[in-house]
Protein backbone atom coordinates (compact mmCIF):
# COMPACT_ATOMS: atom_id res chain seq x y z
CA UNK A 1 0.00 0.00 0.00
CA UNK A 2 1.25 3.49 -0.84
CA UNK A 3 2.05 5.38 2.35
CA UNK A 4 0.16 8.59 3.17
CA UNK A 5 1.47 11.56 5.06
CA UNK A 6 -1.61 12.35 7.17
CA UNK A 7 -4.81 10.83 8.50
CA UNK A 8 -7.35 13.65 8.69
CA UNK A 9 -10.73 11.98 8.17
CA UNK A 10 -12.41 8.80 6.94
CA UNK A 11 -13.91 10.45 3.85
CA UNK A 12 -10.51 10.82 2.16
CA UNK A 13 -9.55 7.15 2.62
CA UNK A 14 -10.07 4.60 -0.15
CA UNK A 15 -11.75 1.27 0.61
CA UNK A 16 -8.38 -0.42 0.10
CA UNK A 17 -6.70 1.90 2.60
CA UNK A 18 -9.39 1.23 5.20
CA UNK A 19 -8.96 -2.52 4.68
CA UNK A 20 -5.15 -2.20 4.86
CA UNK A 21 -5.25 -0.40 8.23
CA UNK A 22 -7.82 -2.83 9.68
CA UNK A 23 -5.97 -5.93 8.42
CA UNK A 24 -2.61 -4.81 9.76
CA UNK A 25 -4.13 -4.09 13.17
CA UNK A 26 -4.68 -7.84 13.61
CA UNK A 27 -0.97 -8.78 13.93
CA UNK A 28 -0.38 -5.69 16.08
CA UNK A 29 -3.09 -6.88 18.48
CA UNK A 30 -1.39 -10.30 18.59
CA UNK A 31 1.59 -8.59 20.24
CA UNK A 32 -0.51 -7.76 23.30
CA UNK A 33 -0.62 -11.45 24.27
CA UNK A 34 3.17 -11.60 24.58
CA UNK A 35 5.23 -10.71 27.58
CA UNK A 36 7.22 -8.35 25.35
CA UNK A 37 4.56 -6.21 23.68
CA UNK A 38 6.99 -3.99 21.85
CA UNK A 39 8.45 -4.03 18.32
CA UNK A 40 11.20 -1.74 16.97
CA UNK A 41 9.28 -0.54 13.88
CA UNK A 42 9.41 3.19 14.72
CA UNK A 43 12.67 3.25 16.66
CA UNK A 44 14.18 6.71 16.63
CA UNK A 45 10.92 8.43 15.62
CA UNK A 46 9.09 10.94 17.78
CA UNK A 47 5.35 11.31 18.19
CA UNK A 48 3.99 14.43 19.81
CA UNK A 49 0.46 14.85 21.12
CA UNK A 50 -0.98 18.33 20.73
CA UNK A 51 -4.34 18.41 22.51
CA UNK A 52 -6.15 21.73 22.64
CA UNK A 53 -9.13 19.93 24.19
CA UNK A 54 -8.99 17.59 27.17
CA UNK A 55 -8.93 13.88 26.42
CA UNK A 56 -9.27 10.96 28.78
CA UNK A 57 -8.36 8.00 26.66
CA UNK A 58 -7.48 8.97 23.10
CA UNK A 59 -4.22 10.62 24.10
CA UNK A 60 -3.03 7.75 26.29
CA UNK A 61 -4.10 5.25 23.62
CA UNK A 62 -1.88 7.04 21.07
CA UNK A 63 0.94 7.18 23.60
CA UNK A 64 0.75 3.46 24.35
CA UNK A 65 0.51 2.66 20.62
CA UNK A 66 3.62 4.72 19.82
CA UNK A 67 5.54 3.24 22.77
CA UNK A 68 4.78 -0.28 21.58
CA UNK A 69 6.29 0.68 18.22
CA UNK A 70 9.39 1.99 20.06
CA UNK A 71 8.77 5.62 19.08
CA UNK A 72 9.60 8.34 21.57
CA UNK A 73 6.52 10.05 22.90
CA UNK A 74 6.19 13.60 24.03
CA UNK A 75 3.33 15.90 24.90
CA UNK A 76 2.97 19.59 24.16
CA UNK A 77 1.36 20.95 27.26
CA UNK A 78 -1.12 23.57 26.13
CA UNK A 79 -2.09 24.68 29.62
CA UNK A 80 1.40 25.71 30.64
CA UNK A 81 2.63 26.75 27.22
CA UNK A 82 2.92 29.82 25.11
CA UNK A 83 -0.54 29.05 23.67
CA UNK A 84 -1.97 30.46 26.86
CA UNK A 85 0.22 33.48 26.24
CA UNK A 86 -1.44 33.94 22.84
CA UNK A 87 0.73 31.95 20.43
CA UNK A 88 -1.15 31.00 17.26
CA UNK A 89 -1.56 27.39 16.13
CA UNK A 90 0.78 27.95 13.19
CA UNK A 91 3.47 29.48 15.37
CA UNK A 92 3.24 26.43 17.60
CA UNK A 93 3.56 24.19 14.54
CA UNK A 94 6.64 26.09 13.42
CA UNK A 95 8.16 25.39 16.81
CA UNK A 96 7.33 21.68 16.51
CA UNK A 97 8.77 21.63 12.99
CA UNK A 98 12.03 22.97 14.37
CA UNK A 99 12.00 20.16 16.95
CA UNK A 100 11.79 17.71 14.03
CA UNK A 101 9.01 15.56 15.43
CA UNK A 102 7.77 12.89 13.02
CA UNK A 103 4.13 12.50 14.02
CA UNK A 104 1.76 15.12 15.45
CA UNK A 105 -1.51 13.92 16.97
CA UNK A 106 -3.93 16.83 17.14
CA UNK A 107 -7.20 17.47 18.91
CA UNK A 108 -8.81 20.89 18.54
CA UNK A 109 -12.29 22.31 19.06
CA UNK A 110 -12.14 24.01 15.64
CA UNK A 111 -12.96 21.71 12.72
CA UNK A 112 -10.22 21.81 10.08
CA UNK A 113 -7.34 22.68 12.41
CA UNK A 114 -5.55 19.35 11.75
CA UNK A 115 -5.78 20.02 7.98
CA UNK A 116 -4.26 23.46 8.50
CA UNK A 117 -1.44 22.00 10.57
CA UNK A 118 -0.85 19.20 8.05
CA UNK A 119 -0.29 21.76 5.27
CA UNK A 120 2.36 23.48 7.32
CA UNK A 121 4.52 20.65 8.53
CA UNK A 122 6.59 17.82 7.14
CA UNK A 123 5.45 15.66 10.06
CA UNK A 124 2.58 13.22 9.65
CA UNK A 125 -0.56 14.68 11.23
CA UNK A 126 -3.24 12.48 12.76
CA UNK A 127 -6.59 14.02 13.59
CA UNK A 128 -7.61 12.90 17.08
CA UNK A 129 -10.85 14.88 16.92
CA UNK A 130 -11.62 18.32 15.48
CA UNK A 131 -14.86 20.02 16.48
CA UNK A 132 -17.89 18.23 15.09
CA UNK A 133 -15.93 17.19 12.00
CA UNK A 134 -14.04 13.92 12.37
CA UNK A 135 -12.37 11.40 14.65
CA UNK A 136 -10.97 8.89 12.17
CA UNK A 137 -9.04 6.60 14.53
CA UNK A 138 -12.20 6.17 16.65
CA UNK A 139 -14.08 5.11 13.51
CA UNK A 140 -11.32 2.68 12.53
CA UNK A 141 -11.24 1.08 15.97
CA UNK A 142 -15.05 0.80 16.00
CA UNK A 143 -15.00 -0.94 12.63
CA UNK A 144 -12.16 -3.21 13.76
CA UNK A 145 -14.04 -4.16 16.94
CA UNK A 146 -17.20 -5.02 15.06
CA UNK A 147 -15.25 -6.93 12.43
CA UNK A 148 -13.92 -9.21 15.16
CA UNK A 149 -17.55 -10.25 15.77
CA UNK A 150 -19.02 -10.18 12.27
CA UNK A 151 -16.35 -11.25 9.80
CA UNK A 152 -18.24 -9.69 6.93
CA UNK A 153 -19.85 -6.42 7.97
CA UNK A 154 -22.02 -6.14 4.86
CA UNK A 155 -25.67 -6.00 5.85
CA UNK A 156 -24.86 -5.63 9.56
CA UNK A 157 -27.17 -3.06 11.22
CA UNK A 158 -25.93 -0.38 13.61
CA UNK A 159 -28.18 1.94 15.59
CA UNK A 160 -26.35 5.11 16.68
CA UNK A 161 -27.99 6.75 19.68
CA UNK A 162 -27.55 10.23 21.14
CA UNK A 163 -26.22 13.60 20.18
CA UNK A 164 -25.55 12.88 16.51
CA UNK A 165 -25.56 16.57 15.55
CA UNK A 166 -22.64 17.60 17.79
CA UNK A 167 -20.67 14.36 17.52
CA UNK A 168 -17.56 13.87 15.42
CA UNK A 169 -17.63 10.23 16.54
CA UNK A 170 -21.11 9.76 15.05
CA UNK A 171 -19.97 11.44 11.85
CA UNK A 172 -16.81 9.35 11.35
CA UNK A 173 -18.13 6.07 12.68
CA UNK A 174 -21.37 6.19 10.73
CA UNK A 175 -19.35 6.95 7.61
CA UNK A 176 -16.96 4.01 8.02
CA UNK A 177 -19.83 1.65 8.88
CA UNK A 178 -21.60 2.59 5.67
CA UNK A 179 -18.38 2.37 3.66
CA UNK A 180 -18.07 -1.22 4.91
CA UNK A 181 -21.56 -2.03 3.65
CA UNK A 182 -23.44 -1.73 6.93
CA UNK A 183 -26.87 -0.20 7.47
CA UNK A 184 -27.02 2.67 9.93
CA UNK A 185 -29.97 4.31 11.72
CA UNK A 186 -30.01 7.27 14.11
CA UNK A 187 -31.97 7.51 17.34
CA UNK A 188 -31.85 11.03 18.79
CA UNK A 189 -33.98 13.77 20.26
CA UNK A 190 -35.02 16.25 17.57
CA UNK A 191 -32.63 18.83 18.99
CA UNK A 192 -29.70 16.47 18.49
CA UNK A 193 -30.59 15.11 15.04
CA UNK A 194 -28.50 16.69 12.25
CA UNK A 195 -30.41 18.88 9.78
CA UNK A 196 -29.15 16.97 6.80
CA UNK A 197 -29.09 13.22 7.15
CA UNK A 198 -28.30 11.01 4.12
CA UNK A 199 -31.51 9.51 2.73
CA UNK A 200 -30.50 5.93 3.46
CA UNK A 201 -30.19 6.56 7.21
CA UNK A 202 -33.55 6.25 8.99
CA UNK A 203 -34.09 8.90 11.67
CA UNK A 204 -35.85 7.29 14.61
CA UNK A 205 -37.42 9.12 17.53
CA UNK A 206 -37.99 6.43 20.14
CA UNK A 207 -36.73 3.05 21.28
CA UNK A 208 -39.82 1.16 20.11
CA UNK A 209 -39.11 2.20 16.52
CA UNK A 210 -35.41 1.59 17.10
CA UNK A 211 -35.93 -2.02 18.21
CA UNK A 212 -38.37 -2.53 15.37
CA UNK A 213 -35.59 -1.52 12.96
CA UNK A 214 -33.81 -4.71 14.21
CA UNK A 215 -30.25 -3.51 14.91
CA UNK A 216 -27.35 -5.94 15.45
CA UNK A 217 -25.34 -3.42 17.42
CA UNK A 218 -26.31 -0.37 19.46
CA UNK A 219 -23.73 2.41 19.48
CA UNK A 220 -24.33 4.82 22.36
CA UNK A 221 -22.79 8.27 22.13
CA UNK A 222 -21.57 10.14 25.17
CA UNK A 223 -23.84 12.89 26.46
CA UNK A 224 -21.67 15.95 26.83
CA UNK A 225 -22.22 17.80 30.08
CA UNK A 226 -22.48 21.19 28.41
CA UNK A 227 -25.47 20.01 26.37
CA UNK A 228 -27.52 19.09 29.40
CA UNK A 229 -29.59 22.20 29.53
CA UNK A 230 -32.17 23.74 27.29
CA UNK A 231 -32.53 23.72 24.35
CA UNK A 232 -30.92 20.30 23.81
CA UNK A 233 -32.19 18.18 26.69
CA UNK A 234 -33.82 19.30 29.93
CA UNK A 235 -31.91 16.97 32.28
CA UNK A 236 -29.78 13.85 32.35
CA UNK A 237 -32.63 11.94 34.04
CA UNK A 238 -34.94 12.94 31.22
CA UNK A 239 -32.34 11.85 28.65
CA UNK A 240 -31.86 8.52 30.37
CA UNK A 241 -35.60 7.83 30.47
CA UNK A 242 -36.13 8.61 26.78
CA UNK A 243 -32.83 7.79 25.05
CA UNK A 244 -30.65 5.92 27.54
CA UNK A 245 -30.17 2.16 27.65
CA UNK A 246 -32.28 1.60 30.78
CA UNK A 247 -32.34 -1.72 32.63
CA UNK A 248 -35.56 -2.70 30.83
CA UNK A 249 -33.94 -1.98 27.46
CA UNK A 250 -30.86 -3.97 28.49
CA UNK A 251 -33.19 -6.95 28.95
CA UNK A 252 -34.48 -6.60 25.38
CA UNK A 253 -30.90 -6.27 24.15
CA UNK A 254 -29.91 -9.41 26.06
CA UNK A 255 -32.86 -11.43 24.76
CA UNK A 256 -31.93 -10.53 21.22
CA UNK A 257 -28.17 -10.99 21.77
CA UNK A 258 -27.29 -7.50 20.47
CA UNK A 259 -23.86 -5.91 20.98
CA UNK A 260 -23.33 -2.58 22.73
CA UNK A 261 -20.62 -0.04 21.89
CA UNK A 262 -19.68 3.35 23.35
CA UNK A 263 -16.65 5.56 22.59
CA UNK A 264 -16.17 6.39 26.27
CA UNK A 265 -15.93 7.83 28.77
CA UNK A 266 -19.33 6.60 29.92
CA UNK A 267 -21.81 8.58 32.01
CA UNK A 268 -23.30 5.77 34.09
CA UNK A 269 -26.99 6.27 34.63
CA UNK A 270 -27.30 8.55 31.61
CA UNK A 271 -26.46 6.72 28.36
CA UNK A 272 -26.20 3.32 30.02
CA UNK A 273 -26.77 1.67 33.40
CA UNK A 274 -24.50 -0.60 35.46
CA UNK A 275 -26.47 -3.57 34.11
CA UNK A 276 -25.66 -2.45 30.56
CA UNK A 277 -21.97 -2.03 31.40
CA UNK A 278 -21.84 -5.53 32.89
CA UNK A 279 -23.74 -7.11 29.99
CA UNK A 280 -21.54 -9.76 28.38
CA UNK A 281 -21.89 -8.36 24.86
CA UNK A 282 -20.92 -4.83 25.86
CA UNK A 283 -17.77 -4.16 23.79
CA UNK A 284 -16.46 -1.04 25.53
CA UNK A 285 -13.30 -2.68 26.89
CA UNK A 286 -12.55 -4.34 23.56
CA UNK A 287 -12.88 -0.92 21.91
CA UNK A 288 -10.21 0.45 24.25
CA UNK A 289 -7.82 -2.45 23.61
CA UNK A 290 -8.42 -2.37 19.87
CA UNK A 291 -7.83 1.39 19.83
CA UNK A 292 -4.16 0.76 20.58
CA UNK A 293 -3.78 -1.87 17.83
CA UNK A 294 -5.53 0.30 15.24
CA UNK A 295 -3.45 3.36 16.14
CA UNK A 296 -0.28 1.26 15.83
CA UNK A 297 -1.48 0.23 12.39
CA UNK A 298 -2.09 3.89 11.42
CA UNK A 299 1.36 4.97 12.65
CA UNK A 300 2.91 2.07 10.73
CA UNK A 301 1.20 3.13 7.51
CA UNK A 302 1.74 6.92 7.60
CA UNK A 303 5.08 8.26 6.46
CA UNK A 304 6.32 11.71 7.44
CA UNK A 305 7.11 13.79 4.38
CA UNK A 306 5.22 11.49 1.98
CA UNK A 307 3.73 13.17 -1.11
CA UNK A 308 0.04 13.94 -0.72
CA UNK B 1 11.56 -18.54 -18.64
CA UNK B 2 12.60 -14.96 -19.52
CA UNK B 3 16.00 -14.53 -21.19
CA UNK B 4 17.45 -12.77 -18.14
CA UNK B 5 16.71 -15.77 -15.90
CA UNK B 6 18.66 -19.05 -15.63
CA UNK B 7 17.97 -22.19 -13.64
CA UNK B 8 19.99 -22.79 -10.50
CA UNK B 9 18.18 -25.90 -9.23
CA UNK B 10 15.63 -27.98 -11.09
CA UNK B 11 12.45 -29.03 -9.33
CA UNK B 12 13.97 -32.48 -8.61
CA UNK B 13 17.19 -30.92 -7.25
CA UNK B 14 15.13 -28.62 -5.03
CA UNK B 15 13.35 -31.65 -3.55
CA UNK B 16 16.71 -33.36 -3.00
CA UNK B 17 17.98 -30.20 -1.32
CA UNK B 18 15.03 -30.14 1.08
CA UNK B 19 15.55 -33.84 1.87
CA UNK B 20 19.24 -33.22 2.54
CA UNK B 21 18.42 -30.30 4.85
CA UNK B 22 15.97 -32.50 6.79
CA UNK B 23 18.58 -35.23 7.14
CA UNK B 24 21.29 -32.83 8.38
CA UNK B 25 18.91 -31.20 10.86
CA UNK B 26 17.92 -34.62 12.22
CA UNK B 27 21.46 -35.81 12.68
CA UNK B 28 22.55 -32.51 14.25
CA UNK B 29 19.67 -32.82 16.71
CA UNK B 30 19.75 -36.58 17.31
CA UNK B 31 18.40 -37.40 20.73
CA UNK B 32 16.18 -34.31 20.99
CA UNK B 33 12.53 -35.14 21.73
CA UNK B 34 11.34 -32.29 19.53
CA UNK B 35 12.65 -29.23 17.73
CA UNK B 36 10.91 -26.22 16.19
CA UNK B 37 11.11 -25.19 12.56
CA UNK B 38 10.24 -21.52 12.22
CA UNK B 39 9.84 -20.19 8.68
CA UNK B 40 10.53 -16.56 7.81
CA UNK B 41 7.69 -15.04 5.75
CA UNK B 42 7.11 -15.45 2.87
CA UNK B 43 9.05 -18.36 1.36
CA UNK B 44 10.72 -19.59 4.52
CA UNK B 45 7.26 -20.81 5.54
CA UNK B 46 6.76 -23.46 2.80
CA UNK B 47 10.42 -24.44 3.19
CA UNK B 48 9.92 -25.11 6.93
CA UNK B 49 6.80 -27.16 6.20
CA UNK B 50 8.56 -29.25 3.56
CA UNK B 51 11.54 -29.91 5.82
CA UNK B 52 9.12 -30.98 8.58
CA UNK B 53 7.35 -33.34 6.15
CA UNK B 54 10.71 -34.91 5.19
CA UNK B 55 11.67 -35.27 8.85
CA UNK B 56 8.32 -37.02 9.41
CA UNK B 57 9.20 -39.55 6.68
CA UNK B 58 12.45 -40.42 8.44
CA UNK B 59 10.69 -40.92 11.79
CA UNK B 60 13.13 -39.61 14.37
CA UNK B 61 12.85 -36.03 15.57
CA UNK B 62 9.41 -34.44 15.85
CA UNK B 63 9.16 -30.92 14.40
CA UNK B 64 6.87 -28.13 15.62
CA UNK B 65 6.03 -25.50 13.01
CA UNK B 66 5.98 -21.73 13.46
CA UNK B 67 6.20 -18.63 11.28
CA UNK B 68 7.88 -15.27 11.68
CA UNK B 69 7.06 -11.96 10.01
CA UNK B 70 10.09 -9.68 10.19
CA UNK B 71 8.45 -6.56 8.71
CA UNK B 72 8.14 -4.83 12.09
CA UNK B 73 11.87 -5.43 12.63
CA UNK B 74 13.22 -4.17 9.33
CA UNK B 75 15.68 -1.29 9.42
CA UNK B 76 14.95 -0.24 5.83
CA UNK B 77 11.17 0.32 5.78
CA UNK B 78 11.68 3.97 4.88
CA UNK B 79 13.30 2.96 1.62
CA UNK B 80 10.22 0.96 0.54
CA UNK B 81 7.93 2.67 -1.94
CA UNK B 82 5.03 0.64 -0.61
CA UNK B 83 4.18 -0.15 3.01
CA UNK B 84 4.12 -3.97 3.24
CA UNK B 85 1.03 -5.77 4.47
CA UNK B 86 1.75 -7.52 7.78
CA UNK B 87 1.33 -11.27 8.07
CA UNK B 88 2.13 -11.52 11.77
CA UNK B 89 4.22 -14.18 13.50
CA UNK B 90 2.64 -17.38 14.66
CA UNK B 91 4.58 -19.53 17.11
CA UNK B 92 1.85 -21.49 18.89
CA UNK B 93 4.15 -23.25 21.38
CA UNK B 94 6.60 -22.36 24.12
CA UNK B 95 10.12 -21.97 22.69
CA UNK B 96 11.89 -21.89 26.07
CA UNK B 97 14.66 -24.54 26.19
CA UNK B 98 13.77 -25.72 22.70
CA UNK B 99 16.10 -25.92 19.69
CA UNK B 100 14.67 -23.59 17.04
CA UNK B 101 15.72 -23.88 13.41
CA UNK B 102 14.97 -20.68 11.48
CA UNK B 103 14.19 -21.46 7.84
CA UNK B 104 14.56 -19.09 4.89
CA UNK B 105 14.86 -19.79 1.19
CA UNK B 106 17.98 -17.65 0.66
CA UNK B 107 20.53 -16.00 2.91
CA UNK B 108 22.49 -13.12 1.38
CA UNK B 109 23.32 -10.07 3.50
CA UNK B 110 22.14 -11.69 6.74
CA UNK B 111 19.90 -8.75 7.65
CA UNK B 112 16.63 -10.71 7.46
CA UNK B 113 18.05 -13.30 9.83
CA UNK B 114 19.13 -10.57 12.25
CA UNK B 115 15.56 -9.22 12.23
CA UNK B 116 14.13 -12.73 12.63
CA UNK B 117 16.35 -13.36 15.67
CA UNK B 118 15.11 -10.16 17.30
CA UNK B 119 11.49 -11.20 16.78
CA UNK B 120 12.09 -14.82 17.81
CA UNK B 121 13.70 -13.85 21.11
CA UNK B 122 10.56 -11.89 22.06
CA UNK B 123 8.76 -15.22 22.23
CA UNK B 124 11.08 -16.69 24.85
CA UNK B 125 14.55 -18.06 25.44
CA UNK B 126 15.29 -21.01 23.15
CA UNK B 127 18.03 -23.47 24.08
CA UNK B 128 19.74 -22.66 20.81
CA UNK B 129 18.88 -21.26 17.38
CA UNK B 130 20.10 -22.74 14.12
CA UNK B 131 19.61 -21.54 10.57
CA UNK B 132 18.60 -23.61 7.52
CA UNK B 133 18.51 -22.17 4.00
CA UNK B 134 18.02 -23.64 0.57
CA UNK B 135 20.57 -21.28 -1.04
CA UNK B 136 23.52 -19.65 0.69
CA UNK B 137 24.51 -16.70 -1.46
CA UNK B 138 27.86 -15.23 -0.42
CA UNK B 139 27.97 -11.53 0.43
CA UNK B 140 27.22 -11.25 4.14
CA UNK B 141 26.95 -7.78 5.69
CA UNK B 142 26.49 -9.15 9.20
CA UNK B 143 28.26 -11.99 11.05
CA UNK B 144 25.43 -14.52 10.57
CA UNK B 145 26.03 -17.95 8.99
CA UNK B 146 23.68 -20.82 8.14
CA UNK B 147 24.09 -24.15 9.93
CA UNK B 148 22.45 -26.02 7.06
CA UNK B 149 22.31 -25.13 3.36
CA UNK B 150 21.57 -27.10 0.21
CA UNK B 151 23.59 -24.94 -2.20
CA UNK B 152 26.30 -22.34 -1.78
CA UNK B 153 26.98 -19.86 -4.59
CA UNK B 154 28.62 -16.54 -5.39
CA UNK B 155 26.82 -14.21 -7.79
CA UNK B 156 27.66 -10.93 -9.46
CA UNK B 157 26.13 -7.69 -8.13
CA UNK B 158 22.80 -7.07 -9.89
CA UNK B 159 22.01 -10.77 -9.92
CA UNK B 160 19.32 -12.15 -7.64
CA UNK B 161 18.32 -15.64 -6.51
CA UNK B 162 14.59 -16.28 -7.00
CA UNK B 163 13.15 -19.32 -5.26
CA UNK B 164 9.50 -20.16 -5.93
CA UNK B 165 7.37 -22.66 -4.09
CA UNK B 166 4.18 -24.16 -5.41
CA UNK B 167 2.31 -23.23 -2.20
CA UNK B 168 3.06 -19.53 -2.70
CA UNK B 169 3.94 -19.07 -6.37
CA UNK B 170 2.12 -21.93 -8.12
CA UNK B 171 5.37 -23.65 -9.18
CA UNK B 172 8.68 -24.90 -7.83
CA UNK B 173 11.77 -23.25 -9.26
CA UNK B 174 15.11 -21.86 -8.21
CA UNK B 175 16.67 -19.41 -10.64
CA UNK B 176 19.05 -16.51 -10.98
CA UNK B 177 17.61 -13.28 -12.35
CA UNK B 178 20.09 -10.85 -13.84
CA UNK B 179 18.06 -7.75 -13.16
CA UNK B 180 16.81 -7.37 -9.63
CA UNK B 181 13.19 -6.19 -9.73
CA UNK B 182 12.49 -2.99 -7.83
CA UNK B 183 10.75 -3.39 -4.51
Amino acid sequence: MTPRKDLLDIASLTDEEIAFVLDNAVPFKELFKRSVKKVPTLKGRTMLTLFYEPSTRTRSSFEVAASRLSADVTHFDIESSSVVKGESVLDTVETLEAMRVDYIVVRHKQAGTPNLIAKNTRASVINAGDGWHAHPTQALLDAFTLREIHKDLRGCRALIVGDIQHSRVARSTSLIFRRLGMNVAYLAPGSMMPREVPEEIPQLGNWRDAFEWRPDVIYLLRVQGERIDEPFIPSSAEYHKNYGLTNERVEIVRERGLHIMHPGPVNRGVEITDAGMNYEKCLINQQVENGIAVRMSVLYWLRPGAEE
Amino acid sequence: MPADERTLLTKARMAEGVAALAKSICSANAGAASIALVGIHTRGVPLAKRIAAEMGKNGGVKALIGTIDITQYRDDLDTFQMVPKLEGSDIPFDIDDLTVVLCDEVIFTGRSVRAALDELLNFGRPKRVQLAVLVDRCGRELPVQPDFSALKITLAPGERVAVRFEEVDGQDSCTVQTQAPTR
